[in-house]
């Protein structure tokens, strides 16, 4: 597929939030302010830009059955590592997230600053580790990994960037009390992804 | 006991993991197109808490608190590896349907808040309790949703037909949409009930 169309479906078509529901747990709690919202989007589209491919890497040379033909020894070429993915990939995603705090920390302080708490919670948040296992089930090219990998980010950045501002708005509403705060994000959420599903009738 | 038994019956309705604690949502919505899944979902997400509390409970006074993370994030990965090859062996059928959604118990907030929250300081035995019920608070609510969705959704109950036959079903309840609106009705009711109020 090309790669501009897997970018726009996974931006919009098949958001990871809206339709597979990754992510949701830091969606729900740091969606209350707009500027929170923006710096985790930010942190969510640089850490899923540099995992998804270090772990097609993982996979395609380590992991996959007959992966590690590369080596000439045939003892090796014969074995199917693919159950330590799980275990792998979470370790990649942790030391790549501490990696990356570290760099920027060092090279770049503004962007640091900007993202602040953020970059440390993203080990946990499941649309990283969802975004590497979608990749694999997915068979997906280097190419076409690195490009899911941040178009997956970015759907999330758009996703929560646009609660956030939606939930600043119905702040002041008179809704009922049972529903305020949780039930009401639900609700709202519900409603956003019945628009993303205008995006599903796109033929690409 | 009676400390045994809060800490079963707390998590259902009080302290529910899903509607009260929100943690463990991802997983909740995206499982629930069919009974069968669901209760697939919530004895694998059942076991692997109830597991990963007993051993971070045992391990608790050894492990430096600086490496904490990773020690619980290792213990809760291989148990969810187990899980997973547990389910291809027995149960392929299911295992296709819950997708990447197994290895997504590792990043589940509900194991790891309940590994911080309880077993770092409260004994073997008591975090086990407290996996087990928190472990039933989740099923519970994820077997209410997937109820729901796939009696509105396809008119059955666990593969029965229990609506007329001429029932179509409706595709709004088995997409995203209709899962989140569920979900935020049930939160409704159920903070109605309990009388929780969350000041935004």
């Amino acid at each position: 597929m090309d790669l501009l169309n897997l970018a726009v479906k996974t931006i919009f078509i098949e958001n990871i939030v809206l339709a597979y529901f990754l992510g949701m747990c830091s969606f729900l709690a740091l969606s209350k302010k707009v500027e929170t919202a923006t710096g985790l989007g930010m942190a969510v589209v640089f850490v899923l830009g540099i995992t998804c491919p270090l772990n097609w890497a993982i996979n395609e040379y380590l992991l996959k059955d007959g992966a590690l033909v590369w080596t000439g020894d045939e003892r090796l070429a014969s074995l199917d590592l693919s159950f330590l993915s799980l275990i792998l990939f979470i370790a990649i995603i942790a030391s790549v997230v501490q990696f990356v705090e570290m760099a920027l920390d060092k090279f770049y302080p503004p962007l640091y600053q900007a993202l602040g708490i953020f970059l440390p919670l993203i080990t946990v948040n499941c649309s990283i580790l969802g975004g590497s296992l979608f990749m694999v089930e997915r068979d997906y090219t280097l190419p076409q990994a690195t490009v899911f990998g941040v178009s997956a980010g970015l759907g999330f950045f758009l996703a929560i960037v646009g609660m956030a501002a939606i939930r600043k708005k119905i702040r002041y509403s008179n809704i009922p009390s049972g529903l305020k705060g949780l039930g009401m994000t639900f609700i709202v959420t519900g409603l956003m992804s019945i628009g993303f599903l205008c995006f599903s009738g796109i033929q690409l | 006991m009676a400390k045994f038994k809060e800490a079963v019956l707390d998590p259902l309705s009080d302290n529910n993991p899903i509607t009260v604690q929100v943690l463990g949502i991802c997983s909740a919505l995206a499982v629930t197109i069919k009974v069968e899944t669901a209760v697939v979902m919530a004895l694998a997400l059942t076991s692997v808490l109830t597991c990963s509390n007993f051993i971070i409970s045992l391990l608790r006074n050894v492990m430096p608190m600086k490496i904490r993370m990773i020690v619980e994030m290792t213990v809760i990965a291989s148990l969810v590896i187990l899980a997973d090859n547990f389910l291809k062996a027995y149960m392929f059928d299911v295992s296709r349907q819950l997708s990447v959604f197994v290895g997504l118990i590792i990043t589940n907030c509900i194991v790891m808040g309940r590994a911080e929250a309880f077993a770092l300081q409260n004994p073997p035995r008591l975090s086990l309790i407290d996996g087990f019920g928190n472990g039933l608070g989740y099923s519970a609510v994820l077997i209410i949703v997937a109820s729901l969705r796939e009696v509105i959704g396809s008119g059955t109950w666990y593969d029965y037909r229990i609506l007329w036959l001429s029932y179509e079903g409706n595709g709004l309840a088995i997409l995203a949409p209709g899962a989140f609106i569920i979900i935020g009705l049930i939160i409704w009711i159920q903070r109605t009930i309990i009388h929780k109020v969350e000041e935004d």
